[in-house]
């Protein structure tokens, strides 16, 4: 972190605060990995357990909204001490949606492995979910590091994944045109691979909270966009 | 450093120097404080915050080997013009201090003693309105209506600093200038004193030197950091307690070693 406060336990509190975020982040991290690791080797074994194991990221969430509030009534934070709050608090925010997100793949999962028993396909979503996984790894280094242009990098590098959901939303619409008994699986994975999509922009979101807390404002350029799939509302 | 346009300035000071015997306190600070706004000085104990505030009205003549360089203007005109009176200085540039210090005079007294001496009363009558003007404005008249022939010094602490704040408004200052106003009172004492502050911004150009962060960020509309001697950043406070320019002022609000 940066210089010491006078009061050291000011910063051990900021400390206690960035040991939760690394333990939400390494967490998120993890119940993706899972999710997809279960999914390519349609392997419903570890379902269950990703499932119950995001009850553990919500509580996380819970923890940094308490910590920062105590911390905002009893030190009354200003300049960077406030924004580390406030963006810890966002970022908490924003993992546990991606934790949602990895639950819900999980869940889609299982549906695809159960319906696929007598007619196996070969879609991956495995390069997607690598490249945001190195993503969310990347940025909450930036995080922890301090480093605001390793997370405008990362901030940079979601036009990949758009341009990946492109590809394979199409490829998934021509599967669903032509053949009719995989409409199912492939529909599932349609939303799989828009959850990894929205995990891409949320991954974009913590960048900009990384360049608020280390400038003091938010990045000024528009991210450049590459999903060419949807004019859908919820774009 | 400089943020406000030329109409609005009430105070101008340029490289302001203050020695006092062979140490320097001040290292020329230009510094602009706006008509009808609250500026904070803000800094470590020894910073020049207090001798800069001093230096507005001239209250470092009083001490032996203080010398003033530089130019301190109010509404253009030169503070240390050999042609200006101080006395009638001071009642245009009025002040507040740190602990209370009523006269150990009537209620009544302590307000009117101003006007009396300079003169700004024609009748008893026109001097009561004053006095009641001037209690009223420092939110002081409901609690003393009834026994303004007590002492001044029977009041509370916050009602007496209130009573130095009619004391000073009562002559009809531009500008109130307030060392640590609130340091003595307690937090609902604070309060009250700093919503008056608000109030009394309609009226006057108000300079407050405080150590509490808080309590500059509450009230003022600009603030200025001094650290040894310098201005070191000054800026609408708003950006100043969210994203100040210097590492320096960073540090000091936050609580760091810097």
């Amino acid at each position: 972190m940066d210089e010491q406060h006078i009061v050291a336990s000011f910063d051990r509190d900021l400390d206690e605060l960035n040991m939760m975020i690394a333990k939400l982040g390494g967490l998120a991290e993890q119940q993706l990995a899972s999710a997809i690791d279960a999914l390519e080797k349609r392997d419903s074994a570890p379902i269950n357990a990703i499932i119950e194991r995001d009850k553990e990221l919500d509580g996380l969430e819970f923890s940094v909204n308490e910590r920062a509030i105590e911390i905002i009534a009893i030190r009354s934070p200003l300049a960077k001490d406030l924004r580390r709050i406030i963006t810890a608090v966002k970022i908490a925010s924003i993992l546990e949606r991606v934790g949602d997100y990895a639950k819900n793949i999980a869940k889609r999962a299982r549906v695809i492995i159960d319906s696929e028993t007598n007619n196996a396909n070969n879609i991956s979503v495995q390069r997607m979910a690598d490249t945001i996984l190195k993503m969310l790894n990347q940025v909450l280094d930036a995080y922890a590091t301090g480093n605001a242009e390793l997370a405008m990098e990362v901030w940079d590098s979601d036009h990949e994944v758009d341009q990946m959901h492109t590809a394979l939303f199409n490829d998934l619409l021509k599967i669903i045109g032509r053949q009719a008994e995989k409409a199912v699986v492939s529909s599932h994975f349609l939303f799989i691979a828009k959850n990894l999509e929205r995990i891409g922009d949320h991954t974009t979101n913590i960048s900009e909270q990384v360049y608020f807390l280390e400038h003091g404002e938010f990045p000024s350029d528009e991210r450049p966009k590459a999903d060419m799939v949807t004019d859908s509302p919820d774009k | 450093m400089n943020i406000a346009t030329e109409t609005n300035i009430k105070i101008e000071a340029r490289r302001v120097t203050v020695h006092y015997g062979e140490a320097q306190a001040l290292h020329g600070i230009d510094l602009d404080l706006n008509t009808n706004e609250v500026t904070a000085l803000i800094g470590p104990s020894g910073c020049g915050k207090s001798t800069f505030l001093r230096c507005i009205n001239r209250m470092n003549d009083v001490i032996d080997g203080c010398r003033v360089g530089g130019r301190m203007s109010i509404d253009g005109q030169d503070i240390y013009d050999t042609s200006i009176d101080v006395v009638e200085l001071r009642a245009r540039i009025g002040m507040v201090f740190q602990k209370p210090n009523p006269f150990p005079k009537s209620i009544y007294d302590n307000v009117a003693y101003g006007p009396r001496i300079h003169g700004l009363a024609a009748s008893k009558a026109e001097l009561d309105e004053i006095v009641e003007g001037s209690l009223k404005r420092a939110g002081l008249w409901n609690e003393v209506s009834d026994r303004l022939t007590s002492s001044g010094t029977s009041l509370s602490g916050g009602q007496q600093q209130r009573l130095c704040i009619a004391r000073a408004i009562a002559v009809s200052p531009d500008v109130v200038l307030m060392d640590e106003p609130c340091s003595a009172l307690d937090p609902i004492a604070t309060a009250v004193i700093e919503e008056l502050i608000e109030e009394l911004r309609r009226d006057y150009t108000i300079v407050i030197v405080t150590h509490s962060m808080q309590q500059a960020a509450r009230i003022s509309q600009r603030t200025a950091y001094f650290h040894l001697g310098n201005l070191v950043e000054h800026g609408a406070t708003q950006q100043v307690f969210t994203n100040p320019e210097n590492k320096q002022t960073e540090a000091y609000i936050s609580g760091k070693i810097g």
